[in-house]
């Protein structure tokens, strides 16, 4: 410590990189690291290769058109009995399976298959005896491109593309699209949640920065109490609001409003993740644009106004202009946020109202396709990263205030 | 309260304790085993059945928790070399994936106990119910029920009518899973109980399934845990809903609610108590594997909830309801009159197919 | 003069407006409380509740909270994982910032971006990273991984707020201790320091808020061992919303509350400090 502070006279700027440097090197291990490897797991797949060495080898002089040479046949029938003895074998046949569906089936059975089987002659024959899909050159491409280190695969699935025939790249047919469809919905969600912010956070903001001092800081406080409860309190209160047995139909149907068995369905549907987010986001639009209506003198509407102005024109002519910077910074903050939300959208979005973030998730746990996950997880903070980039070039990262 | 150098200090506490002096992992002390399982109140059934028994028999503490199905947290755990599950309770196509990628150590059947009369282990399990990864130990179903404070008139009684919207509309609970839908979805479209799964097996079949279930897709609500669809039926969320039969027993008989269960087409599939590969403390998971497969200890399952031992001969164990005295015969999935509807969950099938399946299920969902 | 009553009603629209969006706002929460009281198992208000009937009004979900021996446990976890968090990401955060304060800083910009990441990236890549990454560490399912995690995740609002504190510095005030002969340590504790306190405090407030309603990491990077308030209160949600999850929520709420009272406390202090 003693050495850092001296430093910053003798040599500041060795002093003011010391005294960074400890959380710069804590954020880089705990952080940053850890997302370079998720993002490499996204183009990077070593199982195939690492398991099937020899196999790789002989179909590298293979030019994909018919079968490939015996010396591949008989690679790879050492390498799947050895796999299935080490018990790698599921995993391989899992990743090559993503690359042709039925291709578990075939390796597993044949692997199975080999230690009773008697050798006909060539391996090919002992193969292909077993199963008939080892005749097919589609079998062994599958391999070829399971096998290879690096891919584009995983990147091409998560933007519904896919590889022709003819080795062009084209779009997915319609039906088997699934991650651009949820990508626009995620930014359609986000947009629509920073405007329905903007829409609800503006007049507030408004209020707070021209009431007398005492009532401002009232006001303040009532909307900094959300933003410090729990996210997953909030969202508790949104379940408990809307569902059908929920405070709202409640008193919708004991006011007669709604016969008992027509009650709105308001939760585990876009409804819920567009109501709860908003209500979520909402503080992290109004701040923002509070801080910067604080700094405009109070009396230029009214002197606009004065000068035969219109309210409206006055608003719009002197007002707004002074104000972009807030909504600039609210508004990209609350899209930054939206964009990745998870929590939220899974807790009281059902089906109707997921997000991108779900579908992470469920690659993660569940369908354990982590290529795909980790594909998914890049474009999505590729375009975070967008956004930061235009937001400290607009706004400025030292303008960033909290509560 | 936070006391933390009070030598009776919480596991958290100590594990906190162990982080500063020791290294990160010396979290659990030797004599506990982490044991997971689908949560709720089946949990608390296996907790009072033979937790409790076998803490008091071997003195080696059991910690409870949760999970929803899957096999990501077993897989990230076997490669890492860091198990911290040592025992899952394991769905049998899940089961028979983990078993052939090594992520489960194989118990040989004919290690498991004897059977109520010393019969052979061998003997003692349905030949259809053992494999090379050993046998399943307690039968449950998936089945679909209703809630009669909110559906009146006349109740649905087969498969078709839970995909029936005109008859009966309103929104469905389904587990968000490929698993047992897409066999309801073709039974439900007309195709015989035993030749499911010759359909299933066909892209045409498939095809099938998917588009029956287009049908009610945006009438339904996706749950995951086990204790949800119980509570979807309270809330009136859902007007009928796939559920575990145990968990519709116990809403019915613990808070007295009027669930009824349709046992057409009941899906039914075996739980498998499975040790994670290279768990530190293999031994004590071992015990804990084989004192729940004791004919006693699973027939105490069925004292607190309707699942039933796979094991014949601990079947005649199988008594009341400890809490109600409800007699358990009527309510387990392989009483002979729900056995005659049922499903026979094909895992062998599942295991084969079982990424596909995912795949297609969320790419069909996210749609 | 024909334009008034109109502008009047104008105002007293916007008025409305506003007002409807502050109860968008807090009704929700101050929903919570009352129901949180409700003798029966429902999230509606029962009549006998309206009629202000004693018997519909009860402690029974409290009870059960402080009851269940899970939610202590989580409670504890929250704090351990917090609080060793928080020193880590404070003393880390206060450190950089002064770093970056300095005119003399090289590549300010992208040493910023790299230590506001964490906060800005979203949170699901953020625990799909960590929980592949440190399990192949050994350290999924252990305090020490979520400690690490949660640190990363609120060291970015320390920088900020010790940043902003540190705008309004006046660095003279250590160059004229420097010339009465103060040495470099003695000039931060006794001046720097003392200056900055409301900054880095309310900074490692803001750290510890974020681990303590953090989940995401939690659910993708925490075991059995590790579950922390927010991650039961998931498992509750999921499975069971029962009153019981009301009670809890008063309970953070009114924490809410607290943490935001004593961060406008200081907020006033250090605006009157620093004049």
């Amino acid at each position: 410590m003693k050495r850092f502070l001296t430093g910053l006279q003798v040599a500041p700027r060795l002093g003011a990189l010391a005294l960074v440097l400890p959380l710069l090197a804590f954020v880089t291990l705990s952080f940053v690291v850890p997302l370079a490897t998720l993002l490499g797991k996204s183009a990077y797949q070593p199982e195939v290769s690492q398991v099937f060495p020899d196999t790789m080898e002989a179909l590298a002089g293979w030019d994909g058109e018919g079968l490939p040479p015996e010396a591949a046949f008989a690679a790879i029938a050492g390498e799947l009995a050895q796999a299935l003895e080490e018990r790698s074998l599921p995993r391989v046949s899992g990743a090559i399976n993503r690359v042709q569906s039925g291709m578990r089936g075939v390796l597993n059975r044949t692997a199975r298959r080999l230690e009773r089987t008697e050798f006909a002659g060539t391996w090919r024959d002992t193969l292909t005896g077993i199963h008939r899909d080892w005749q097919e050159p589609a079998t062994w491409q599958a391999i070829r491109q399971a096998g290879a280190r690096f891919t584009s695969r995983h990147y091409l699935q998560a933007l519904d593309l896919e590889r022709k025939e003819d080795g062009s790249i084209g779009l997915r047919p319609d039906e088997s699209r699934v991650y651009t469809p949820l990508m626009w919905r995620t930014l359609l969600v986000s947009l629509g949640v920073t405007l329905l912010s903007l829409l609800i956070g503006y007049p507030i903001a408004y209020m707070i920065a021209n009431s007398p001092p005492k009532r401002s800081r009232l006001l303040l406080l009532l909307v900094l109490v959300p933003f410090w409860t729990s996210l997953l309190v909030r969202t508790t209160a949104w379940i408990v609001l809307l569902q059908r047995q929920g405070v709202i139909n409640g008193l919708l149907v004991s006011l007669g409003i709604l016969p008992d068995d027509a009650r709105l369905q308001m939760i585990y549907n876009m409804t819920g993740t567009f109501v709860a987010m908003t209500h979520v986001l909402l503080p992290f639009m109004v701040l923002p644009l509070y801080s910067v209506m604080r700094s405009i003198p109070s009396s230029h509407m009214p002197a606009a106004i004065s000068l035969g102005a219109s309210p409206l024109k006055a608003f719009r002519r002197v007002y707004l202009p002074q104000t972009m910077p807030g909504i600039g910074a609210g508004s990209l903050l609350v899209f930054i946020l939206a964009i990745g939300y998870y929590i939220t959208p899974a807790l009281v979005g059902g089906r109707t109202g997921e997000l991108i973030s779900s579908q992470i998730a469920y690659h993660v746990q569940t369908s354990l396709n982590w290529g795909l996950a980790a594909a998914l997880s890049s474009i999505l903070l590729i375009a975070v990263t967008v956004l930061y980039l235009i937001y400290s070039r607009v706004i400025g990262v030292e303008r960033m205030r909290l509560g | 309260m936070l006391n933390i150098f009070r030598p009776g200090a919480s596991i958290p506490v100590r594990g906190f304790l162990g982080l500063i002096l020791l290294a990160p992992a010396a979290a659990v002390s030797a004599e506990s085993i982490t044991v997971v399982s689908w949560g709720g109140s089946y949990a608390r059934a296996c907790e009072e059945a033979y937790h409790k028994a076998f803490t008091e028999e071997t003195g080696i503490e059991v910690l409870l928790e949760d999970y929803n199905g899957g096999l990501a947290q077993i897989r990230a755990q076997v490669d890492a070399g860091a198990v911290h599950w040592d025992v899952v309770d394991l769905e049998m196509p899940d089961a028979r994936l983990a078993c052939d990628e090594g992520l489960i150590e194989v118990m040989d059947v004919a290690d498991m106990p004897a059977g109520v009369n010393g019969e052979a282990p061998e003997d003692d399990y349905p030949a259809e119910s053992v494999s090379e990864c050993g046998a399943g130990m307690i039968f449950y179903s998936t089945v679909f029920a209703y809630n009669r404070k909110f559906l009146q008139g006349s109740p649905p009684e087969s498969i078709a009518d839970f995909f029936d919207l005109e008859k009966f509309p309103g929104r469905r609970g389904m587990r968000r899973s490929p698993l047992v839908n897409l066999e309801f979805a073709l039974a439900a479209d007309g195709v015989p109980l035993e030749e499911v799964y010759r359909v299933l097996d066909t892209p045409e079949g498939l095809s099938r399934a998917f588009r029956k279930l287009d049908t009610i897709k945006d009438q339904v609500v996706w749950w995951e845990a086990g204790a949800q669809p119980p509570q979807l039926l309270a809330d009136g969320e859902v007007i009928m809903s796939t559920a575990y039969n145990g968990r519709i027993f116990n809403a019915q008989v613990l808070e007295d609610q009027p669930f009824v269960i349709v046992w057409d087409a009941q899906a039914l599939d075996s739980g498998y108590l499975a040790i994670v590969a290279g768990t530190p403390r293999y031994e004590a998971a071992r015990q804990f594997v084989l004192f729940a497969n004791r004919p006693r200890s699973i027939s105490n399952i069925s004292k607190y909830i309707s699942y039933g031992p796979v094991r014949v001969s601990a079947r005649s164990l199988v008594d009341k309801h400890l809490e109600t005295g409800t007699v358990m015969e009527p309510h387990m999935p392989t009483s002979p009159e729900n056995l005659s509807r049922a499903l026979e969950l094909d895992w062998r099938w599942w295991s084969e197919n079982r990424d596909e399946m995912y795949e297609r299920f969320s790419a069909w969902l996210a749609r | 003069m024909r334009i008034m009553p109109g502008r009047r009603l104008g105002r007293y629209g916007f008025n409305a407006y506003c007002i409807a969006g502050f109860v968008f706002l807090l009704a929700p929460i101050l929903v919570i409380v009352p129901l949180s009281f409700n003798a029966e198992p429902y999230f509606t208000f029962t009549e006998g509740m309206l009629r202000l009937d004693p018997e519909a009004w009860s402690l029974r979900w409290y009870n059960a909270i402080l009851d269940d021996e899970a939610w202590s446990r989580a409670l504890v976890n929250s704090l351990l994982i917090g609080v060793t968090a928080t020193i880590l990401a404070t003393t880390l955060g206060t450190l950089a910032a002064l770093g970056l304060a300095s005119p003399s800083m090289p590549g300010r910009n992208l040493v910023t971006a790299v230590l506001i990441s964490p906060m800005i990236t979203p949170i699901i890549i953020v625990a799909v990273g960590v929980f592949f990454f440190y399990s192949s560490l050994g350290l999924a399912q252990t305090h020490a991984g979520l400690i690490l995690a949660h640190a990363a995740l609120g060291a970015p609002f320390v920088v900020i707020t010790v940043t902003a504190t540190l705008a309004g510095f006046d660095r003279t005030v250590m160059r004229a201790a420097a010339s009465l002969g103060a040495g470099p340590l003695r000039r931060f504790f006794r001046i720097q320091l003392p200056l900055i306190a409301p900054g880095v405090f309310s900074g490692g407030l803001f750290a510890f808020a974020a681990s303590f309603d953090e989940v995401v990491v939690v659910l993708f990077l925490g075991g059995l061992e590790q579950r922390t308030i927010p991650r039961q209160m998931w498992a509750g949600i999921r499975e069971q919303i029962s009153p019981a999850i009301l009670a809890l929520a008063v309970f953070l709420i009114a924490f809410a509350v607290l943490v935001l009272l004593t961060v406008e406390w200081l907020r006033n202090r250090s605006s009157s400090a620093q004049g």
